[in-house]
């Protein structure tokens, strides 16, 4: 695999009910490629969370992950409205979602959180009013990065 | 312990994947927040909730379960059970409350955390 792999999806930010659809179809994929179950959930749960931020609060956006030889980059790109204090919206428990996204399983704070415990790396590059971009890095060799926590 | 014993100690109905009845699970968890699932659950092949929407089977998804347990009689619509019987996920319902549903299984040996010896 000397070119890495690229897959692009277009995540719907109407409809909460196809919001996943992405991470499950990333799913699919990496186990076609062999990649050990433990690194796809993990690849796939930080996605996955990536998808409902970006439906919860951004109205849509791309989603796009590299496959390469020693590791897979997920990258999401929306043009929400940005993250006003990222250290506030990395604590467990701080959330900006409405009641309405609560009574559906989510919004409790454990988004972002959640998206850097299961990843090598996260980046997070935003502006208030433009949009969010989260880079994060998983490993496919779990010892050569160190978890996330 | 079997999906299928524990179909009988909940008294549920099968939903969907009836085929994966005699799989073997050996922890669970029990929630209505789709996130405290994604963010406490190690190698949890059952998951007990009263919420119902397509979320609730693509988290489970997400975390490699097998057998979803709706408790309090809730009903998933055909959308959710279809998407549960593409990846082969047993849906069970049961008339008992969450706090009673992982009570019995507790006591019969469903534990929460199991760690691969």
């Amino acid at each position: 695999m000397s070119e890495p792999l690229v897959f692009r999806y277009e995540v719907d930010g109407e409809n909460f009910t196809s919001a996943g659809q992405a991470s499950v179809m990333i799913k699919k994929n990496l186990r076609q490629l062999g990649i050990a179950s433990e690194i796809i959930r993990k690849i796939s749960i930080a996605m996955y969370e990536g998808e409902i931020n970006m439906v919860i609060h951004a109205n849509g956006g791309v989603a796009t992950v590299m496959v390469c030889e020693e590791y897979v980059d997920i990258v999401l790109e929306d043009k929400g409205p940005g993250i006003k204090n990222i250290e506030q919206a990395m604590q467990e428990g701080f959330s900006t979602a409405p009641d309405s996204v609560r009574s559906l399983g989510f919004g409790a704070g454990m988004g972002l959180p959640n998206m850097k415990r299961y990843t090598d790396t996260m980046k997070i590059d935003t502006e208030v009013g433009v949009g969010t971009t989260v880079t994060m890095r998983v490993y496919l060799d779990p010892k050569a990065g160190g978890v996330n926590e | 312990m079997k999906i299928s014993t524990m179909k009988n100690l909940l008294n549920a109905k099968v939903l969907c994947c009836e085929e994966n009845l005699e799989h073997q699970v050996y922890s669970a968890c029990g929630s209505d927040m789709m996130s405290d699932v994604l963010a406490y659950v190690k190698d949890q092949a059952v998951l007990l909730t009263g919420l119902v929407n397509a979320q609730v089977i693509r988290t489970a998804e997400m975390m490699d379960m097998v057998c979803i347990v709706f408790v309090r009689s809730k009903q998933p619509t055909e959308e959710m059970i279809e998407l549960a019987r593409e990846s082969g996920m047993v849906l069970l319902s049961t008339d008992k409350r969450m706090y009673e549903a992982c009570g019995i299984l507790y006591t019969n040996g469903l534990v929460g955390n199991y760690v691969k010896k």
